[in-house]
């Protein structure tokens, strides 16, 4: 075989790859566009100013928007990531930092196991946590039952996170006689602060998108309520209930529902990256 | 001559492999210690557990280790290493911090707010690690934007600025070009006035040219220790005198 063959025949193997990988890249981001497409072409004659800020119509009528849903979806993730996101990071700390005993390796096992959970029996939980207790269906059982399913994602990411700084810098500062603690809170963190905002956006996306365990839990409700003690209206349970009607106008402002989650969810990933950036995030 | 360290049939441990077999030396005052010796010989063990980094690294130790003629035992570890400072082998600026930040971390985050005197000992630091004038100006600038050689003086730097008694330096300029080397030399010889620095090297002309007193280990003994001068020219030991003139290791 000649020199020049198994040159071509190497970049020819090289390029056959690349060629692979691109396919691949588009394969993973083509159902994301036909998605993305899709529910907007349906939902778009529902998707007007009228949308973003009226109420409901009653049955029978056309029109109106889904204010409250917006409205609520927000609240609902607020209460979900005020609840699981702390208990989540410090959880993937204590893993990632102090985790090398029996007991760290039976929560991070339990911890894989709750993320396997269908979501429909957290949503049981939260109903016996609290719905039953409080008597009523309620914006903060929803919020709960959001908060447990981000636990599991947020603790996993967060400690696999931390465990990617170099412990050069763990040492460096034990070295400058900086304490365990404070070492861990002010260098090993914001070092993995970026991981870490991917895994909480992750878990936020996931959470934002759930129907099943918020349909007893939070309910769903056509008025405008920011009670948390009282049920509250979710875009993705209007989705769903409105999907399922025999209205025509309904399933177009269900398919504007679904579009507008999908752009709520971008919106919150970009204002997220912008307030996590930092001063040198772009350097390293 | 009066010693700022002195460690006492210290033997260190990985688990169940021994590291240190009985290493006894004393550390004098305002002098550099040169430890050399090859690849696994114990260096760097003895070297962080004169600070107790050792520990942290899951590793044990049996043997007392005097500072002051007080067993560092007996201080809290966040202390003693206030007082032992270390620069690793590695150039390790924290990455999510500026330059000015960096050296001025163990005393922000022991809780130092005065923004005067951290100023003051930020430029106080910079100057004596002779880095200064090639980044005042840029400050705010993240720490590991400089290049190599300013990274290891900017670390040093950061152990100068909490002021402690010893300096531990780990193959300081193990990473670094000639240049940069001879700055850091250069930075050793004038560190041993105030401060006592105890230095790992894998490098022997560098061990000649920084120290006063040179130890030599192998197989985690120390097979001999003596003036520097003595070590290179005339040791006692025929082990040492294979290694300093190249014949192993």
């Amino acid at each position: 075989m000649s020199a020049a063959f198994v040159y071509r025949w190497r970049k020819a193997k090289n390029l056959a790859m690349t060629g692979l990988s691109l396919l691949s890249v588009g394969a993973a981001l083509v159902p994301l566009f036909l998605i993305f497409f899709y529910t907007l072409s349906q939902g778009i004659g529902a998707l007007n100013l009228d949308f973003f800020i009226h109420m409901p119509k009653p049955v029978g009528e056309t029109g109106g928007g889904m204010a409250n849903a917006i409205v609520g979806t927000g609240i609902l993730i607020l209460i979900g990531s005020a609840f699981g996101l702390p208990i989540g990071i410090l959880a993937g700390i204590y893993l990632a930092e102090y985790g090398h005993t029996a007991f760290g390796a039976v929560t991070r096992f339990m911890t894989d196991v709750m993320s396997g959970i269908p979501s429909i029996v957290v949503g049981v939980v939260a109903y016996i946590l609290v719905v039953l207790p409080m008597g009523h269906f309620s914006a903060l059982a929803g919020g709960v039952a959001l908060g447990l399913l981000m636990i599991p994602t947020v603790t996993r990411t967060t400690e696999e996170m931390i465990k990617l700084v170099p412990d050069s810098y763990r040492e460096a500062a034990l070295a400058l006689g900086i304490q365990r603690w404070r070492a861990t809170l002010r260098v090993i963190l914001p070092a993995a602060l970026k991981g870490i905002t991917t895994g909480v956006l992750l878990a936020i996306a996931r959470a934002a998108g759930e129907t099943a365990p918020l349909l007893f839990t939070s309910l769903g409700n056509r008025f405008w309520s920011t009670d948390v003690t009282q049920p509250i209206a979710a875009l993705t349970v209007f989705a769903y209930d409105y999907s399922k009607s025999p209205f025509e106008d309904w399933i177009r402002q269900s398919w504007a529902a679904a579009f507008v989650l999908i752009l709520l969810i971008f919106v919150v990933n970009v204002l997220f990256r912008i307030v996590t950036r930092g001063r040198f995030a772009a350097e390293r | 001559m009066t010693y700022k360290m002195k460690a006492e049939g210290v033997n260190a441990f990985f688990g169940k492999t021994q590291a240190l077999k009985g290493v006894s030396l004393d550390v004098p005052e305002n002098q550099v210690v040169a430890v050399i010796g090859p690849s696994g010989c114990g260096k760097s063990t003895f070297l962080r557990c004169l600070n107790r980094m050792h520990e942290v690294a899951g590793g044990s130790r049996v043997g007392s280790i005097l500072l002051d003629g007080e067993n560092i035992d007996d201080i809290d570890p966040v202390n003693l290493r206030r007082r032992v400072g270390m620069v690793f082998q590695k150039p390790n600026p924290f990455p999510t911090m500026s330059v000015f930040d960096n050296v001025a971390a163990g005393l922000k985050l022991n809780g130092t707010r005065d923004r005067g005197k951290l100023a003051e000992v930020v430029e106080r630091s910079l100057r004596q690690a002779a880095l200064w004038d090639e980044v005042k100006d840029s400050l705010q600038k993240s720490g590991v934007s400089l290049s190599g050689g300013q990274q290891q003086r900017l670390c040093i730097a950061r152990t100068l600025a909490v002021d402690p008694e010893v300096i531990l330096m780990d193959e300081p300029a193990s990473a670094l070009d000639p240049i940069s080397t001879a700055k850091i030399e250069e930075l050793i010889f004038q560190l041993k006035s105030s401060y006592t620095v105890v230095i790992v090297t894998h490098n022997m002309q560098q061990a000649a040219r920084v120290s006063d007193m040179t130890g030599f280990f192998y197989m985690g003994n120390l097979i001999e220790y003596d003036v520097t001068k003595k070590i290179f020219t005339a040791p006692s030991m025929k082990q040492t005198e294979d290694y300093v003139t190249g014949r192993f290791g």
